[in-house]
Order: structure tokens, then sequence, then C-alpha cells
């Protein structure tokens, strides 16, 4: 069984990664890796993994590993290397501030109130369901009205069903997984609600959540009420126009007792409100440069808290990289400086990282507004990229290498998705 | 009755989400598959309509564990007819903690030559 947890906590350690999931994991590995060598991992859960424990189905880990596998399965992965680097693990702690100067005070079940100081650290926080509050559902408040993410915490983990007539309201991939996990475990799901005209989940769980167990998926439609007094009686649903505004005269009533909201993330980032890194409005995470790094020296950010992320795979691959740097601050060696800067042009929503170096290799992930096919990415006019197609709900990944900027002597290179 | 029937797909193999039209020859014995991109979507669309298979990922119940239950998976695919079935044929299975990752928790689940896995350790709480 691997439990690697701290005994003793240290004054100081050469890196402190706040958050355990997918993310922090690989951080911490990346650190070791390049010769950090007191390293903490700390996160609120009562053990290492983030959310990974609780998505057991399958299809995690054909990048990063090769093979595909179930959440937990790339959980144990990801631990095992944690445990076999010797790094610290420290659960059911909470990392309550953090100044410039990296002292971190942590609020800990077994060590209470703490505070360590770090060499450098990693933000890996990760990100959190939207709630009812984020779409102002009309309606009643009562029980019954849970988030995908949560409802699935409930049956994976803690064996407990939501309720037993189910109606999901948004497309997202946890929504869907979770449509299909109710009707294994005999719940009755009505229907599937998504506002716009497209799903956002993938493909692959629209056939294999929805299709093969006959659930409904109602494009352009949404819940306009939520009925019950103690417990959800039932909702309204209502297709929508083009501007998104609900249809009244075409509403009808669905009894049920849960709604599962399905309806998009928010990386987590008040910790890092509390030192005031530059953040990104559209990402809602940190600006960060080639080496993950933030607005402030000695802190670098990953995973979903910097970005959402579809794949667990790019969340590692980008937070190995980040605890590499980490590892390499610690350790004195400084990369040279990043002399680019990124500007989102046409149908570029955002660009991860935000500046690149022109000494090395590097991977920009990248989201589109809308979907395009036969396009072409440009990079200013140093280098372009012909792609079949492009989709707002996945995250295009770019290797950027070198030779593409030997003779671009710029500060800034525009990014844009045109038409072919 | 011709015989010649067609059936409608949805590729999985990325985004576009082609729509696959397949059809069975008058005896039955081969499929054309329609309306692809690429490569990906015409080899689906054949082991789609011929024999759709699916990895099955559920729970069963761990008593004395850090959670009250325990991820299994089968081991291999199941035919896709069989999903609902091999799911309600685990439901009732209850374990003990500890249990190791990879341990049988059903062998030949229904008959289908397959076993249900843990897909994780479970440590006594
Ligand atoms: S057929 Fe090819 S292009 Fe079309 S959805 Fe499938 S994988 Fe994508």
């Amino acid at each position: 069984m691997i439990t690697p947890e701290v005994r003793q906590l240290a004054p100081r350690y050469d890196v402190v990664v706040s958050g355990a999931g997918p993310a922090g994991m690989a951080a911490a590995v990346g650190a070791r890796e390049r010769g950090a060598e007191r390293i903490l991992l700390i996160d609120r859960e009562r053990e290492a993994g983030g959310i990974l424990w609780q998505c057991i189905h399958h299809g995690f880990g054909l990048h990063h590993f090769g093979e595909e596998l179930t959440g937990p399965e790339y959980a144990e992965r990801c631990l095992r290397q944690v445990t076999d680097g010797g790094i610290d693990v420290l659960t059911d702690t909470y990392v309550y501030d953090i100044s410039p100067d990296r002292t971190l005070t942590l609020m800990s079940g077994s060590h209470g109130m703490r505070q360590v100081r770090a060499g450098a650290v990693v933000l890996a926080m990760g990100a959190r369901e939207r709630t009812r509050g984020a779409i102002r559902i009309p309606g009643e408040r009562p029980a019954g009205v849970l988030t995908a993410g949560l409802a699935q915490k409930f049956v994976n983990m803690m064996g407990l069903l939501p309720g037993r007539r189910v109606v999901i309201l948004g497309s997202g991939d946890i929504g869907l997984i979770m449509a299909r996990r109710l009707t294994l475990e005999g719940v009755e799901v009505l229907g599937v609600f998504e506002i716009m005209p497209y799903a956002n989940g993938l493909n692959r769980n629209i056939v294999q959540c929805l299709h093969d167990f006959d659930i409904p998926l109602s494009l352009s439609t949404t819940v306009v009420d939520i009925r019950g007094r103690e417990r959800v009686e039932g909702v309204t649903v209502a297709p929508v126009d083009q501007a998104l505004r609900p249809d009244m005269s075409r509403a009808h009533d669905i009894a049920c007792d849960t709604v599962l909201l399905s309806i998009g993330l928010i990386p987590e980032n008040e910790l890092s409100r509390r030192i005031d890194l530059r953040l990104d409005p559209v990402t809602s995470g940190p600006v960060v440069n080639s080496t993950m790094e933030t607005s402030i020296g000695g802190v670098f950010a990953c995973g979903n808290v910097v970005h959402i992320h579809d794949l667990v795979d790019f969340v590692s691959q980008e937070s190995l990289l980040a605890g590499r740097a980490a590892g390499d601050y610690v350790t004195g060696r400084r990369p040279p400086a990043d002399n680019i800067r990124l500007l989102p042009g046409d149908n570029v929503a955002y660009c991860v990282p935000h500046t690149l170096s022109t000494d090395r290799e590097h991977v920009v992930y990248m989201r589109v507004r809308k979907p395009m096919e036969k396009c072409t990415i440009r990079f200013g006019d140093v280098f372009s990229v012909k792609v079949r197609y492009v989709f707002p709900a996945e995250m295009v990944n770019i290797t950027m290498k070198p030779k593409f900027l030997e003779n671009f002597h710029g500060d800034s290179l525009r990014v844009d998705v045109v038409q072919r | 009755m011709t015989g010649e029937r067609i059936f409608h797909y949805l590729c999985i193999g990325c985004p576009l989400g082609c729509r696959l039209e397949v059809e069975e020859n008058a005896a039955g014995t081969d499929v054309e598959v329609r309306g692809w991109g690429c490569k990906t979507g015409k080899a689906y669309g054949r082991q789609e309509h011929t024999d759709p298979r699916r990895v099955v990922a559920t729970s069963v119940r761990v008593s004395g564990g850090r959670w009250a239950r325990l991820p299994v998976k089968t081991s291999g695919p199941v035919p896709k007819a069989m999903v609902r079935d091999v799911a309600r044929a685990v439901r009732p299975v209850a374990v003990a903690a500890p249990v190791a990752a990879g341990t049988v928790i059903v062998a030949d689940v229904l008959g289908t030559g397959v076993d249900m896995i843990a897909t994780r350790d479970m440590e006594r709480a």
C-alpha cells in the first residue's frame, strides 16, 4: 500500500507543491529529477491523487503512459513515482496562505497551524466545478441539486446514490460519464440538456455513455425552473433561440428528484490572489513563462489552476515541466529568459505559456473560440501548421522548435487560426 | 425484405464526429462503411457494427477500507450487449479491505472470459 505520509514537518523545503492531484504529483517528480532534495507535496484530502480516484472509468493515460488506464490506475502510477522519489506527502492539510518570500502557512489535521519556507513553490490546486449560482437557474432551493463531480465522489467512493430519477444539465464529460455510471447503478437518467447547439463532451462519451443506454441528449435546451420544497420534485426545460433565450411557449415539465450540473470548471486561484500573481482574464489562471513560472520568481504553476485541460495526460506533461523548472530554480540553474510574447489573434482564446524563449523547444497549448475545419495555425510569419480541424472543446498543442525562431527578432508573435 | 440494411453510427475517433453509414450485404456476410473522413472511421464503423465491445468500470462495496467503494473494471472489453448485465452481476459483491490493485474480484464474469479486477489498492481505514 502506498501511503508515504510525513511524520515530521521540517521548517524548510527546497520545493513545496500545493495540491497533490495529477499536476502536483508530476511537479514533485519533476523537481526530484532535477535534484531538489527536500520536497513536500501537500493536499487537503485524506490521500494524494486528486480527482483521479473518483474517475473510475477507463480512457486515461494513452499519451502519457502509452496505454489506457482507469483514473485510479493512473493515480497509482503517479503516486508510485512520488514514493519512489522519496517525496514527503502531507495530506489532510490546507495551504492557507503564502507570502511573496515563499513562506507558506499550513492548516493541518495532524500538525496544526504551521509555517514552512520553500526554495520554490509549485501551485497545483486544480479547479472546482461551477455550481448553480454560476448560471443562476431560477426556482426554489431544494436538496438534490449537485455538481456531477460531487455525485461522482458520492457514488464511486462513498457508496451513496444521489437520487432515483436524474436530470443532467450541461453536456460536459463528467455529466456524460455520470449518466452512464448512474444507469449502471440502476438509477433512471431522464436526459441530458445542453444550452449550446453542440455537445461539450467527447464523441466517445456521447456514444458510450448516452447512445449505449438510450439516454436522450437535447441540444439548444436548458433548465428554466427547479421545483420542490425539501427535495427536488421536478424541473422545467425549454428550448432556446440563437441568443440563448428560452422559448417558454415550448417549455415542458419533467418529474425528477435530482439535478446534476456539468457546466464547466473554474481554476482555484485563491492562493494565487493572496500573492497578487498576474492572472490571465481569459484562463482565470496565472500568466506563466515557458518554464511555467508565474509573475513572481520561484513560484510556478501547472495543471488546471493555469488553464482547464481536457486530458489528464497533458496535465502530467505540463506539470513535469513546471516541476523540473522548480528543481532547476533551487539548484541554481536558470534557463535563458523568455524574449517572445505570444499574442492570441484570430480565433485564439489563449495560449499557454504566455511567453517563449528562442533557445529550446516548447509545447504551446491553446484553445480556439469557434470550430473550424481545414485551417492553418500561424505564428506570425515565422511558422505555420495545417490542421484538419480545431474545436473549442479540444485543446490544441503545437511543438515550437528553436529553428522556427532563428531569424525572428521581434518581441511578440501573433497566433492566428485561419481558414485555408 | 431485400436483406440490405443500413445502420448509422457516430465515429468517436476525433471531434469531427463523422456520421457513418454501414450497409450489410444481402447475405449479411459483409459490410460496407461510408461517410468516414479517414481510415480510423472506416475501421471503427466495421468493428462497431459487427462486434461492438466495451470495458466496463463500476465499483463494489468494501468494508473496513478508507472508502466505502472499491473501483473495479473488466480485464478486457466485453460485448456491448452485456454491459448492463455485467454491471448488475457485480452489484451485490462485497469485499473486505485490504485489497491490492489487480486482485480478481469476480472471475470470468457471466462467462465472458474476462475478470472483474480491482483498479486500486484499498488500505484498511
Ligand atoms: S472518420 Fe476519421 S475524421 Fe471522421 S470522426 Fe472518425 S476519426 Fe475523425
